[in-house]
């Protein structure tokens, strides 16, 4: 446990909103990041699925967000704040298969209504704040169990 | 099989990592919504699709995909191969519709990455 334990972190990576341009950057330099710190690779594929939905999101739904990423020893924090449209009504948009994506957002591959809750069931902690056009605020919690699944 | 038998199976062009067909898949899934693949698709997957955006490389990254396999002749954007070049992600073409493709690759020994989705719970 010595080893890890001068490891902390935190960037925050700006997510240009409203274009598929650059959606997925955010999340490769992420994943990149965490393999250099050599974090188990399960914490790595969650982290990695995590921000990219949360980008994805922004991307789609928000004019402009940033994704702020935070590595301690003990856990890693995701958090997706943008300025966009807001969630109405947050429970029904983290059902399974609900979506108010648009044409261009399916035609990209995305919209299925499947992003906040596997965002969900990546995390060990979810929280969703969102008030109408002002934009949400996402923060996602994963505990780092050194002993599992390390590369 | 290595990626190089995937390729005579499907009759399939390479379109990236040329120097990758050495690698081993076992698995595999399919689905053109990426929202689909991020819930169920497992590391060192084949992914058959008929996707071609810059987005299929993303996520294939995120989940660290073996290899793209596009479907039904369809042919990846140049931002697309770019990127694939730049994650080291190979992808292949094959004019085979989705349904022949999977067939191929099954009769032949690759198997669902999950079988059925209430599997998801243990991805990693």
């Amino acid at each position: 446990m010595t080893s890890h334990e001068a490891l902390t972190y935190e960037n925050s990576f700006p997510v240009e909103g409203g274009t598929f341009k650059n959606a997925g950057r955010i999340s490769t330099r992420v994943k990149a990041l965490l393999k250099e710190m050599k974090l188990p690779k399960e914490i790595i594929r969650r982290v990695a699925v995590i921000t990219y939905e949360a980008e994805i999101n922004i991307c789609s739904y928000a004019e402009r967000g940033r994704i702020v990423l935070r590595v301690t020893p003990k856990f890693v924090t995701i958090e997706a704040i943008d300025e966009g449209q807001g969630i109405a009504d947050i429970e029904l948009a983290m059902k399974e298969g609900y979506s108010t994506a648009t044409e261009k957002i399916r035609s990209m591959g995305f919209g299925a209504g499947m992003g906040l809750s596997n965002m969900r069931n990546f995390s060990d902690t979810f929280r969703i704040i969102s008030e109408i056009d002002k934009g949400t605020r996402l923060k996602m919690l994963i505990h780092i169990d050194w002993n599992r699944g390390s590369i | 099989m290595t990626l190089r038998e995937v390729k005579e199976i499907l009759d399939a062009e390479v379109i990236a990592g040329h120097d990758r067909l050495d690698l081993e898949v076992t698995e595999a899934g399919s689905a053109d919504l990426m929202s689909d693949v991020l819930v169920f698709c497992k590391a060192g997957s084949l992914l058959l699709t008929g996707l071609t955006n810059p987005q299929v490389i993303y996520t294939a990254d995120v989940l660290d995909i073996a290899a793209v396999i596009m479907v039904r002749g369809k042919r990846p954007f140049p931002e697309t191969i770019r990127l694939a070049e730049e994650l080291q992600i190979p992808i292949l073409t094959t004019k085979y519709i989705l349904f022949e493709t999977v067939g191929r690759l099954y009769t032949k020994g690759i198997v669902s990455c999950i079988q059925k989705v209430d599997e998801t719970s243990d991805i990693s």
